[in-house]
């Protein structure tokens, strides 16, 4: 063993820790409410005749190529919006997954195409298509976080994972909701996009809707007592990090330790016929 | 950016030495012994242990003071460890004598002259012994018998005991709560009204007076336009109103069917199934429960449902048996 | 002082030459030979933390209503064992640091112990007189899956219990008895009567440990009896071993090894987070969550249930054998069996009957190499089908194609690995004398004719010294 080797070894040692240090940050507290969503919400008032007009002109130009001219849906292409409402519009536009590359193809999170007013403006003019849900208003900071966990898991969590962190749906993609915002969380649970189930007032109240944003909230940022989360997907990355990070440190260290002489003098046979 | 780029510089540093000591090749060979003598290795080592009972101490600290912090903890401990390691890894390489023994090995296969002869001995000599001490006892044979006989039979008795580990299997396995007239109650005790579920909606109930832990008394209820369903005949009045019930518990390996899948636009997206996210069985709605995907055979159980004042209510018992199957499980349908 | 000590020994046990004989003990040295070492100390690490986790954790499925002081779970309903676990990682100083140095320390012991079975199988060390110590390391490594098993099932969260699910499905599939037996040990239908949980827990604070310590001393002692296996090397024969002896030297880089493993699993356990039960909830049979997977030493079994298509034999009506048997029970059996039965295989196959103290390397024997490529690598690629829905999720591969990809690789990337181990190791072989057989390599030179001469054995001498013996 020379000192050299010792050195590297104690080097080694104490840098990962340090690293390890430095990249798993303490937890933080959850920041309170994101409530920046609410100024977002709309009330009746807004509706006025010319943001709605101003939607149909966006429609007859973006949407109804599939939707149908007057929303009512292409049949093999497109479903009818007419009973959509106003919260399956800005849920689809908001979060980009409307309007589609391809017909037919599972919606999926992107950039949202429209400007915040131009948004509006289809929200109001889909909205005035016929009954539908409207944009529900969610304030998680109302919700109860033990009562969120519990329906989440009840209703959610089979295919989003109990850490909201996406999964298989056979057939589709059930999207992690890591950037869902609670207002997000409420239509989607109201509309029931692509083949998520969808949930009435009568089955989840507005309690249960503050709830459970309040729950996804805590899911975004988990209270990682334990130190670096790991993904926060469970054994699988855990796996990984005990044989990529233990075990790999661990044969480092049998190396330094353990000599290599398999085959004895070999090598030395070896330079001496080179 | 930066902060990537000097993580890569870093892991890509820290890859290449751990290439060259896996692989450098070290082709000296230690003399027989040698005495290193290296004051500063002493002194390297006495620091590092000096530094690992600091480090110890430290941990002593955060645990009374620092309100425990698990991570700070760790730190202390493993640092405490780590000096202690590298400091013995140091003694064994620059501060104790340095050295290559031989050892002869013991051969199993091959005694040595006279060696074989003198087991033999032995077991020959080990063997009269116990025969002596049998000396004058005339009935051996009948002895050894009831000596196996009361062998066999305590251990049979020391056995016995395990039985009532387990009931018996019988029906045990086939028990459900859920009969005819069963109402359907949700996780609070409150009865399932039809009009709660929405079409495309699904939510757990359990059977009214079960405890919900009971594998057979939780079923996933799920609403569907009425008028697309495939039920098979004997069951076209089993979900009134598009409701339909079926067992929570996947028929594969009894994981809960937690996720349900209902499309927004049949036209274009997969059919409305329950799925097991276990190993992703994939049970079709529409036709009452049949298998589509996944290493599940027997198809989901089904409960025939009825609505009585606008709650739902048992129709029947569930149509196969609930849960994984076994050896005696009749395949349903 | 050293001196009296000894001998204070020595009156009262006579075990003055015994230690004197142990501290000249000689270990030769290899790198690889530390991977055994790594699991023992992992065991160790593990029955010192386990006790403490013992003596907070209650093992019980009454239900309770939790009141500790982390908020999402207040006020909801779970069982005393989930809610002492809670109150161990929340509650106790360092009880969080403990429990989770133990579950990293679970999964590195499993990870050393595979290594280790690697390198034994690779280097040929279980051949005679070691094939009843490997008998007994391979006995070992599955009493650790059920150890671990019974470990991270004991904590009654949302994966625990999928996993116990199951498990009890597993273990009625056994045709015959499957009924029987999961009844037996559940104590009833799934999930169990309250019975259930002291057998889980005496199993796995008891039982298993005790079971694994013992074998553990009896490997020790079948490794000493014989003495250590060495690679050949000059001076280096079957009836001798070559190395650094116990005393000084191989001690205290031992010892220092243990340090470096505790401070390796005291980091994770204190900086990275694992099986963080909050976040999961508690269990009941009725609750499922999508991504449910088991620790990695089980997921090969996973993979295997999801990757065998549906099928049960049933005859008139009657399940005789249900599917999960095939990927739960068969699969694992398959490959315990093919282990447990290689050395005799081996045998067989080479008129293979002499003791054997000296290695191979892994390229000396391209048949065992091969075969051993294939078997790992069979294994492994069943086991990230285990995985496959993680990596839908993380990559976007569709997991439906995924599965039938997994399918078709679990028979090609075997039969792949088996031609492409043996190349490699003729390749390797064919550039290169061994110390042991000299070389078949001959030294030509072009002669005026335009023909080949041959100069003689390109071994130069005292490359086949190597085995004076």
């Amino acid at each position: 063993m020379r000192p050299k080797r010792i050195a590297t070894l104690a080097l080694a040692l104490l840098l990962s820790i340090f690293a390890i240090a430095a990249w798993a940050q303490p937890p933080r507290a959850t920041p309170p409410g994101r409530v920046s969503e609410l100024d977002r919400h709309i009330d009746g008032q807004t509706h006025t005749p010319p943001l709605e007009r101003e939607g149909r002109r966006l429609f007859e130009e973006g949407c109804s190529s599939c939707h149908g001219f007057d929303g009512g849906g292409v049949p093999g292409q497109a479903p009818s919006l007419l009973e959509a409402g106003e919260a399956a519009a800005d849920f689809y536009l908001r979060t980009g997954r409307m309007p589609l590359d391809q017909v037919g193809e599972e919606p999926l999170r992107g950039k949202p195409r429209y400007s915040e007013h131009q948004i509006r403006a289809l929200d109001a003019y889909v909205g005035s298509l016929g009954p539908g849900p409207a944009i529900p208003l969610v304030r998680p900071q109302q919700g109860s976080l033990s009562e969120g966990m519990r329906l989440f898991t009840d209703s959610c969590a089979g295919c989003h994972g109990v850490g909201g962190k996406g999964g298989v749906a056979i057939g589709a993609y059930a999207p992690p909701l890591g950037e869902a915002t609670p207002t997000e969380v409420g239509e989607a649970i109201r509309v029931g996009p692509y083949v998520m189930p969808r949930f009435s007032e009568a089955q989840l109240d507005q309690a249960d809707l503050d709830s459970i944003a309040r729950y996804v909230q805590l899911t975004q940022d988990p209270d990682d007592a334990g130190g670096f989360g790991v993904g926060h997907i469970g054994p699988v990355p855990e796996g990984l990090v005990a044989w990529f990070a233990a075990i790999a440190a661990l044969l480092l260290i049998a190396r330094l330790i353990g000599e290599r002489n398999e085959g004895g003098e070999q090598s030395g046979d070896e330079d001496g016929r080179a | 950016m930066r902060l990537l780029l000097t993580t890569l510089r870093w892991a890509w540093r820290f890859a290449l030495a751990a290439v060259v000591l896996l692989f450098s090749r070290r082709g000296e060979r230690k003399v027989v012994r040698e005495l290193p003598a290296s004051p500063r290795a002493e002194g390297a080592v006495a620091a590092l242990l000096f530094g690992a009972g600091l480090a110890g101490f430290a941990f002593v600290l955060v645990y009374a003071f620092d309100g425990a912090d698990t991570q700070l903890l760790g730190v202390a401990i493993a640092l405490a460890l780590g000096l202690i390691g590298a400091a013995l890894i140091l003694a064994a390489g620059r501060v104790l004598p340095q050295e290559q023994a031989e050892e002869e090995r013991p051969r199993f296969a091959v005694p040595a002259e006279g060696e074989e002869r003198r087991r033999d001995e032995e077991v020959e000599r080990a063997g009269l012994a116990v025969r002596e001490g049998l000396d004058g006892v005339t009935r051996r044979r009948l002895l050894g018998s009831a000596g196996a006989a009361a062998g066999l039979g305590l251990g049979a008795a020391a056995l016995t005991p395990l039985a009532s580990l387990g009931p018996h299997v019988g029906k045990l396995l086939e028990e459900s709560p859920w009969r005819e007239g069963t109402a359907l109650v949700e996780e609070n005790g409150l009865p399932v009204r039809a009009g709660e579920l929405e079409v495309g909606s699904f939510l757990t109930a359990f059977a009214a007076g079960a405890d919900k832990r009971d594998l057979a008394a939780a079923v996933v209820v799920v609403r569907v336009e009425e008028s697309a369903l495939e039920l098979p005949p004997e069951r076209r009045d089993w979900a009134p109103q598009g409701l339909l019930a079926f067992s929570k518990i996947c028929t594969h390996a009894q994981c809960a069917v937690s996720l349900f899948r209902y499309p927004l636009y049949p036209e274009r997206s997969p059919g409305p199934a329950l799925v097991c996210p276990c190993h992703y069985s994939t049970f079709d709605v529409l036709s009452g429960g049949n298998r589509v995907f996944g290493p599940a055979v027997r198809p989901l159980p089904q409960l025939p449902l009825r609505i009585e004042a606008g709650r739902l209510v048992a129709a029947g018992e569930l149509s196969g048996p609930v849960g994984a199957s076994w050896g005696g499980v009749r395949e349903g349908s | 002082m050293i001196r009296r000590g000894v001998r204070f020994l020595d009156q009262r046990a006579g075990a003055g030459s015994a230690l004197g004989k142990a501290l000249r003990y000689v270990f030769p040295d290899h790198w690889t030979f530390l991977f055994g070492e790594i699991a023992l100390y992992s065991f160790l690490i593990l029955v010192a933390t386990g006790i403490y986790l013992t003596l907070f954790f209650e093992p019980s499925s009454s239900q309770i209503v939790y009141h500790g002081s982390y908020a999402p779970l207040q006020g909801q309903e779970m069982s005393k064992a989930y809610a002492s676990a809670l109150n161990l990682s929340f509650e106790v100083r360092a009880g969080l640091l403990i429990r989770q140095v133990h579950h990293w320390t679970a999964l590195v012991f499993l990870a050393a112990i595979v290594l280790h079975l690697m390198r034994i199988f690779f280097t040929g060390a279980y051949r005679k007189p070691r094939d009843l110590n490997y008998y007994v390391g391979l006995t070992m490594l599955v009493l650790a899956v059920v150890e671990g098993y019974a470990g991270y099932s004991l904590l009654d969260d949302l994966l625990s219990g999928m996993g116990l699910a199951i498990g009890n499905a597993v273990a009625l599939s056994v045709p015959g008895i499957g009924g029987q037996l999961g009844t037996l040990i559940w104590g009833g239908r799934f999930p169990g009567t309250g019975a259930f949980f002291s057998r889980l827990y005496i199993a796995h604070v008891l039982i298993f440990p005790v079971l694994i310590g013992s074998l553990m001393a009896l490997h020790l002692a079948l490794i000493a009896i014989p003495k250590h296996t060495q690679f050949r090397g000059r001076g280096r024969s079957e009836a001798n071993v070559i190395g650094t002896p116990l005393w000084p030297g191989y001690a205290l880089r031992s010892l220092g090894l243990f340090f470096c493993t505790a401070a390796v699993l005291f980091t994770l356990g204190g900086l990275a987070q694992i099986n963080p039960i909050w976040q999961w909830g508690p269990y009941a049979p009725y609750l499922g969550t999508n991504g449910a997977q088991p620790d990695w030493y089980l997921g090969w079994l996973i993979g295997a249930l999801r990757l065998v298509p549906h099928f049960d034999v049933v005859i008139s009506g009657y399940t005789l054998i249900p599917g999960p048997f095939w990927g739960g029970v068969l699969f694992p059996a398959v490959v315990f069996g093919f282990l447990y039965a290689w050395p005799a295989i081996e045998r067989r196959l080479e008129g293979d009957r002499v003791q054997h103290n000296l290695l191979d390397r892994p390229r000396d024997n391209p048949r065992r190499t091969a075969i051993g490529a294939a078997l790992f690598a069979w294994v492994t690629t069943i086991f990230f089908a285990g995985a496959a829905d993680r990596a839908f999720v993380q990559l976007g591969v569709p997991y439906e194609g995924q599965l039938w990809g997994y399918r078709a690789a679990s028979i090609l990337v075997p039969i792949a690995a088996y031609f492409l181990a043996r190349r490699v190791c003729e390749r390797l072989r064919e550039g290169e004398e061994h110390p042991g057989r000299g070389s078949d390599a001959r030294t030509v030179a072009r002669n005026r004719e335009g023909g080949f001469e041959e100069l003689g054995p390109a071994g130069a001498p005292g490359v086949a010294d190597a085995d004076p013996g």
